[in-house]
């Protein structure tokens, strides 16, 4: 499907819960699977790939779409090791 | 970075589910072209 689509018009938005799988997702769209166990082993997509709880995503969600949707899980996540990682795979850093 | 986008979301059960970000997309201009919840138990 994705390559049915313009790159540019495409965002990815993650909410895995932990460093190593947001890494994983975001590889996976990006230069493709990295373990080599799906569809996309082999497959650069490369997808613009964000956490749903990145700074750049969440300032363009209403506080209240955020609180109601998202803060609760949020708390519970190291977001900022997560956008780390996330940002890392999207700069070529994966 | 979301108005006007195609948004393919990926969520977790254990961590923010595709729903809650495909919500949030839609309100913040964003076409959601794909949304599923994955679970690893």
């Amino acid at each position: 499907m994705a390559e049915k689509l313009d790159r540019e018009d495409v965002v990815v938005l993650l909410g895995t819960p932990t460093e190593d799988a947001s890494r994983l997702y975001a590889m996976t769209v990006t230069t493709g699977d990295p373990s080599w166990a799906g569809a996309l082993a082999g497959v650069a997509l490369d997808l613009p790939v964000y956490h749903v709880t990145e700074e750049a995503v969440k300032a363009e969600i209403a506080p209240s779409d955020y609180d109601e949707h998202l803060a609760l899980m949020a708390m519970a996540m190291d977001v900022d090791a997560i956008g780390e990682a996330v940002r890392g795979v999207r700069e070529g850093k994966g | 970075m979301l108005k006007g986008k195609k948004v393919i979301a990926l969520g977790e059960r254990d961590g923010i589910q595709g729903g809650a970000i495909a919500a949030c997309a839609r309100a913040a201009g964003a076409e959601v072209v794909l949304e599923k919840t994955y679970c690893f138990v």
